[in-house]
């Protein structure tokens, strides 16, 4: 894992969760009427919702850091990375807005921590049973750093 | 009533998302490390390459049910239900999956990471 690769993991973590803030935002003010079944134009027209239509951006250039990140990690590796959004979330609103977060949402933070130090620490790509990951892919044998 | 249509899209959402992941890590494997790429053959190689992955277009068809959704289950249920619920039950959803269709080794260490970041993001919704 070089520094390039943990900053496409930073993509992913960062994108993810503020694309996904500013779609929450954008469809909160459509409010539940607008957008229904019965009213698949009001869907489609949410995309013209400023809110929502950053937010579609920035998931953009958080599927082009997940696809990437994907290329070269393990789907089990990529995927807890994902959730350190809510974590950089929580610190920004509570050390930059000095929002008060309740001792739950301090244990969440907490378990999701540990949980990516867990994989963190752990090889970013494992062997397959079949010593061949993909028929027709490239043949990948371990790493050195795939060791541990 | 609402909480049955609620709990619907999370089901769904989770679902989806999972066969997505699935795919899409399937596809960008069979791609290949897309920096090295990158440096041999330039951007356009790479998303030429990415778009004519079969697998690539199915995945992002179960992303797009997985997106839709959670665009009706946000407007039919709590923020702070939907997303939360669907991205945590995901993890767990994902991590069996990886391991029977992609071969991973989701040993005791991812194990506890699933189910810690899942636990985490319930958590983090009360």
């Amino acid at each position: 894992m070089t520094f390039k690769k943990y900053l496409v993991l930073a993509g992913v973590a960062v994108f993810a969760t503020v694309g996904d803030s500013l779609l929450a935002r954008g469809m909160k003010g459509l409010g539940a009427v607008n957008v229904s079944l019965h009213n698949l134009s009001g869907l489609l027209l949410a995309i013209l919702n400023p809110w929502v239509a950053t937010g579609i951006l920035l998931l953009l250039a958080f599927f082009s850091c997940y696809m990437a990140a994907l290329s070269w990690a393990d789907l089990t590796y990529v995927l807890p990375a994902t959730s350190l959004g809510y974590v950089l979330v929580a610190l920004v609103a509570h050390f930059g807005f000095h929002e008060v977060i309740s001792w739950t949402r301090w244990l969440g933070i907490g378990l999701i921590a540990v949980g990516v130090g867990f994989v963190a620490a752990g090889p970013s790509v494992t062997p397959s049973r079949h010593g061949k990951s993909f028929p027709g892919g490239p043949s990948r044998t371990m790493s050195p750093e795939a060791k541990s | 009533m609402s909480d049955l249509y609620a709990w619907a899209a999370i089901g769904l959402v989770s679902l989806a998302s999972t066969a997505g992941d699935v795919l899409l890590s399937y596809s960008m494997k069979r791609v290949g490390d897309v920096g090295e790429l990158w440096k041999r053959r330039g951007a356009l190689a790479v998303v030429a390459r990415v778009f004519t992955t079969p697998t690539f277009a199915l995945g992002l068809l179960a992303m797009a049910v997985a997106f839709y959704s959670l665009l009706f289950g946000l407007s039919w249920g709590n923020l702070s239900l939907v997303a939360p619920a669907s991205a945590s039950l995901a993890f767990v959803f994902n991590a069996v999956a990886a391991r029977i269709f992609l071969h991973e080794r989701v040993g005791r260490r991812r194990w506890m990471a699933a189910l810690l970041v899942a636990a985490g993001v319930a958590l983090m919704a009360i």
